[in-house]
């Protein structure tokens, strides 16, 4: 039963990172590929939440916590950088 | 038992976490996609996490699991903040089925500044009265 658990969540977080990685393709602008990069970071720390479940390597989880803080940074560095003039479209 | 609530919680964070991609494929704009990643994204991470604790039980891995869950609601919203500031600022369009625009012609593109228009100064009184 518990194995079946870790398998569907691996497999629900698999459908959502290929749903998140369509909008990153699709755009249409760059403000949307950066959401879209952000819910890439937060499903990669669900991903690293059930490799420490499923493996008992518990360190892991400092990696989770350095990744939240990284994708925050990256955010408000893309947020900066468009609002003191980067591109204005990107095709 | 402790398997059970792992698993439950792991299953319905991921399922969350679906949600919030759906959101993010399906909605016409980036204010609307903001709102359903940012929300559905940490609601899923945070019941992921949640579920470390639970599992594990200790001391250390509880603490960290909190830590982790502090830092994605402190910084989640701040980060959506910006980027749909940000994105309305360089001119992203808005749905076509927008209703009202509360910033239009409030931001200076100059100096990157907010301000109420002049003619807008002086109807301030009439804020409270309904919208025609």
């Amino acid at each position: 039963m518990f194995d079946i658990a870790i398998i569907a969540s691996n497999a629900l977080l698999s459908l959502a990172l290929v749903l998140a990685f369509w909008r990153l393709y699709l755009g249409p602008t760059l403000p949307d590929r950066v959401v879209a990069l952000e819910l890439i970071a937060s499903l990669t720390i669900g991903f690293i939440a059930v490799y420490v479940i499923s493996s008992g390597r518990t360190p892991f989880i400092d990696v989770a916590m350095v990744l939240a803080l990284t994708a925050f940074l990256a955010a408000v560095g893309f947020a900066r950088y468009l609002e003191k003039g980067g591109h204005r479209d990107d095709d | 038992m402790i398997e059970f609530f792992t698993g439950l919680l792991l299953v319905v964070g991921a399922a969350f976490m679906v949600v919030a991609a759906l959101g993010l494929v399906r909605m016409p704009d980036l204010p609307m996609r903001l709102h359903a990643t940012t929300k559905a994204g940490v609601l899923g991470a945070g019941l992921m996490m949640v579920g470390v604790a639970v599992y594990f039980g200790d001391g250390g891995v509880t603490t960290r699991a909190v830590a982790v869950i502090g830092f994605l609601l402190l910084t989640a919203p701040v980060a959506a903040h910006a980027i749909g500031r940000a994105g309305y600022f360089v001119g992203v369009p808005l749905w076509e089925h927008t209703k009202t625009d509360e910033l239009k012609g409030r931001y200076d593109e100059e100096n990157h500044t907010l301000a109420s228009p002049p003619e807008m100064q002086d109807a301030k009184q009439d804020d409270d009265a309904p919208r025609s």
